[in-house]
């Protein structure tokens, strides 16, 4: 199929940026969105333009470093995929297909299509993780049986990739569905409970002052999520939040 | 130089104890002044970075990604082992020991591979503390998998997710340290060389990879944890961004390189569709739990599979060939992962492939959904189930088990796996290959360290499934925090690194004369053309089966193409921005150089062992017929090459392998 494509470019953080369009030719419905964009980057490079900058890496949807707003969705029009896993096949000849970064204040252009996601990095460091040091000594694994369904919940929760799509897609830039998938997992093992009062507080502290936005519950990061994560997360580090409080 | 492997003495089962009780210690407040840089933070990297900034050292930790949480390791799928014996089958560390040694067809080191399972439970026990939410059965306590290669079930695994898990387990262990200040988090980095000081390793040149600054680091020691270089074939289960220029830069600088041939091939992988493949994805090995390996049993069926006349539902099970279970009565779909993809190779090269291309094999679950909606209709009370009824109830299992994994082959292949059979091929996964290091992990540099899959310590000539993850945190968690410390109490007293020093110059300028070139050579050809060359030199020469003719040709194919990539190789753009096709240029240069080294290695061992298949080496005849044939009289020993400019000229070093407790035997899993 041929294709025309509308891209952002933004040669660095403090350039302006704008939409430059390209043609593709001959692209296959069985290439992935990421090997598309290889053809452009190898069309360019020969006609001696530079490349567009993008972030990806595993190329099988896990990585989460993969990123892109397509025809206004964040990892494209399909469902339960990041950008790599997208193939050619959901689009059709003459398509004109619209490339933005992921939008919001909190992840600043890098280069083109790749933005800066640092902010998930601080909320993190201010509290995703049980204080536990390495020694050899800690308890037997089974010594603590945790039951199937607390087990597979907090599995579900785990399973975010960190990408940034549930911000991209909010209205408000909101975080919410990311942090609340971590303080979910925690609250949801008996291992977390130590240290819940001040994961929740702390965390939620850091995605403030990151300035994401408040949550609207338009659910729409729930929708584009590639994991599937769901908005009951928000909902259970909201009462861990208010939990907290009243401690 | 002689090899010393620095074994210690005594018998197996107390070398790694008795050694811990006599290393050298650093007290806590000297820890304070020593630094340590860790490269790569994947689960080995990461879990090293997390424990040495526990212990009270400062790390600076170095990624390409834009988080540590993105390394590699997160795609692994299928499990972690550890000789838990929860299941009460029969486990112990004895075993899990023996079935490591002989599933790397006796070519790894007992003390390593013992230590290794002595520390597995442990990890699991660590993992746990940490919040990994690993599968668990009704009764709240961990579930266990089995895969290829063993009579038992020691695998634990977090749905298909499981390196994402254990990864996210050590970042967060890491993140902890971050907020600490003990690790200083370098991320969207680039280690370009290693910087020696009066032969010790002392420091790293990095670029910025946003702005292309090029930094000095300084360091009491560094530890390489950079994984493998499966990317020299270009397409592979790799990352895009997975490379080998930190191990083969230290390489260059002294680092003995082991057993690049040794490379796993892994036998469930989505077969490729077409010119514009830019890698392959793996489909769990845990798979073979349930699913059957099979290609139709008449050429006639195969043509009409092809041509769309027939789909493979349509094949009755007498004309079915299931060759593994053929071949192999007492492994069947389990056998270890590199007889599995020499036999799909067999089967596809005999005309079989079921796909346009020829090379795909089916693996199907019908079976096992079967015997689970059968199970499920006993448990339920349901009497006279339909079959419709029981292929429900037995999908809803089999999707329990493996849903994101047929999700994933869903969306890349446009087929519902619960309805039709899965095709696979092998690919290139894992190398069992890398930087000689001794029972410290220490390289031929002192004070320069290598972890994780970057080393090539394990695993021998094949990785058993499941092994990688469990090693990667072996070394991270608990070998290199130990080691390292009996060797950094040298350092107590001496002091911050400079790093405005001659030593520091020189490779600087090392690096930015390389990057100089690559940005002023005006050539006509992108990085990717001559990486996707390289890849199938290596694939076609190579690959699943060698031979002499085939892996010279490939050492003068692979010379030429470096030859012009130095002459034609074109990178638009500056140094000083974010250059994705400048990074690549440096990775595919030095795969350029390995690939070679590689080709040489392989053509030096004329005996098939693990991954690595001679051709003129199998056995003749006997119930072995056909299989792959070890030479322990000559072969019994680790290459290890020493860097001597052109890679034809490397040298080799043996290190001998002695077995004393385990007894040397011809793999069969018949």
């Amino acid at each position: 199929m041929n294709l025309t494509l509308k891209i952002w470019r933004q040669k660095d953080a403090s350039s302006k940026g704008q939409m430059v369009d390209y043609k593709v030719t001959d692209i296959s419905e069985h290439m992935s969105f990421l090997e598309m964009m290889d053809v452009l980057n190898e069309q360019l490079v020969n006609s001696g333009d530079e490349p567009v900058a993008f972030d990806h890496d595993c190329r099988e949807g896990i990585c989460g470093m993969c990123s892109m707003y397509i025809n206004g969705e964040a990892h494209g029009p399909d469902r339960g995929v990041t950008t790599c896993q997208l193939h050619m096949r959901m689009f059709k000849d003459g398509d004109t297909i619209t490339i933005e970064p992921f939008r919001a204040a909190a992840f600043p252009v890098i280069k083109d299509l790749v933005v800066d996601r640092m902010a998930f990095e601080r909320i993190q460091q201010a509290g995703g993780y049980i204080s536990v040091n390495t020694s050899g000594n800690t308890q037997d694994a089974n010594a603590l049986p945790i039951s199937k369904h607390a087990a597979d919940e907090a599995m579900d929760a785990a399973t975010c990739i960190g990408c940034g799509a549930c911000v991209a897609s909010c209205k408000n830039s909101s975080a919410m569905l990311f942090v609340g998938a971590k303080v979910s997992q925690y609250a949801l093992l008996p291992q977390g409970q130590v240290e819940a009062v001040d994961r929740v507080q702390n965390m939620v502290a850091q995605m403030d002052l990151e300035g994401f936005g408040n949550c609207t519950n338009t659910g729409a990061c729930e929708i584009e999520c590639p994991k599937g994560i769901s908005l009951e997360n928000i909902a259970r580090m909201n009462r861990e939040l208010m939990k907290a409080s009243l401690k | 130089m002689a090899l010393d492997s620095k074994v210690p003495k005594g018998s197996i089962k107390d070398k790694w104890t008795d050694y811990k009780n006599h290393i050298d210690l650093v007290n806590p407040a000297n820890k304070r002044h020593i630094d340590v840089i860790v490269v790569g933070t994947g689960l080995a990297g990461g879990s090293a970075a997390a424990t040495l900034a526990e212990l009270g050292y400062n790390v600076k930790a170095f990624a390409y990604q834009d988080s540590p949480r993105r390394a590699h390791s997160i795609a692994a799928q299928g499990g972690i082992n550890a000789a838990k014996n929860y299941q009460g089958d029969g486990d112990s560390t004895y075993r899990l020991f023996y079935d490591t040694v002989k599933g790397g067809d006796y070519r790894s080191r007992e003390a390593n591979v013992y230590r290794l399972a002595e520390v597995s439970a442990n990890i699991i026990d660590q993992c746990v503390a940490q919040g990994v939410p690993f599968a668990r059965d009704y009764g709240g306590l961990l579930d266990n998998r089995s895969f290829g290669g063993v009579l038992v079930s020691r695998t634990f695994y977090a749905k298909g997710q499981t390196g994402q898990q254990l990864l996210l387990g050590a970042y967060s262990a890491m993140n902890r340290q971050i907020a600490r200040g003990k690790i200083e988090m370098f991320n969207r980095h680039e280690m370009l060389d290693v910087v020696k000081v009066d032969g010790k390793a002392r420091g790293i040149i990095a670029r910025d990879l946003i702005t292309g600054k090029i930094e000095r680091h300084s360091a009491h020691a560094v530890v390489i944890a950079t994984g493998g270089y499966g990317n020299v074939y270009f397409l592979s289960t790799n990352a895009m961004g997975s490379n080998a220029t930190a191990a083969w830069k230290i390489h260059k600088k002294g680092a003995f390189f082991a057993n690049p041939c040794y490379t796993q091939i892994h036998p469930t992988c989505i077969p490729r569709s077409g010119d514009y493949q830019s890698k392959l994805t793996l489909m769990s090995e845990s798979l073979r739990n349930d699913g059957r390996i099979w290609v139709p049993k008449h050429m006639d069926d195969v043509m009409a599979i092809r041509e769309g006349r027939k789909k493979p539902t349509d094949l009755t099970e007498e004309e079915r060939d299931y060759y593994l279970e053929r071949r192999y009565p007492a492994f069947g779909n389990l056998v270890p992962r590199d007889v599995a993809s020499r036999a799909a190779k067999e089967r596809c090269d005999a005309g079989y492939g079921v796909n346009a291309t020829g090379e795909a094999v089916y693996l199907d679950f019908k079976s096992a959904i079967n015997r689970y909606g059968k199970e499920q209709a006993k448990i339920h009370n349901i009497t006279n189930a339909s079959e419709e009824k029981i292929y429900e109830l037995g999908q809803a299992i089999v999707e329990a088990k493996y849903g994101n994994l047929f999700q994933m082959y869903e969306k890349i292949v446009d087929e519902n796996p619960y309805k039709t059979p899965m095709m696979i091929y092998p690919a290139t996964h894992y190398t069992m290959g890398g930087i000689w290091v001794d029972y410290n992990l220490m390289t031929t540099v002192p004070g320069l360290y290598c972890i994780g899959e970057a080393n090539f310590s394990d695993h021998g000539a094949n990785r058993l499934g499941a092994s990688a993850l469990m090693q990667g945190l072996a070394d991270g968690y608990f070998v290199l925090p130990y080691t390292i410390g009996d060797y950094l109490s040298d350092d107590i007293r001496t002091g911050e690194i400079p790093t405005n020093t001659p030593e520091f110059d020189a490779v600087e300028k090392e690096v930015t004369d390389r990057i100089d070139f690559f940005m002023n050579n005006k050539g006509s050809k992108s990085v990717d053309h001559f990486h996707k060359r390289l890849g199938n030199v290596m694939w076609d020469k190579v690959g699943m089966a060698r031979n002499e003719k085939g892996l010279k040709e490939a050492m003068a194919e692979i010379k030429a193409i470096r030859e012009e990539f130095w002459k034609e190789v074109k990178v638009p753009g500056t140094a000083n921005e974010m250059n994705l096709e400048l990074e690549k240029a440096g990775r595919v240069a030095d795969f350029l150089e390995l690939g070679e080294l590689f080709a040489k290695d392989a053509l030096e061992r004329n005996e098939s062992c693990g991954g690595h298949f001679r051709e003129e080496s199998v056995e003749l005849d006997g119930e072995q017929k056909g299989e792959a044939k070890r030479n322990d009289t000559d072969f019994a020993f680790v290459s290890a090459w020493e860097y001597k400019g052109e890679p034809a000229d490397a040298v080799l070093h043996k290190e001998e392998l002695e077995f004393k407790d385990i007894e040397l035997k011809q793999r069969s899993y018949k």
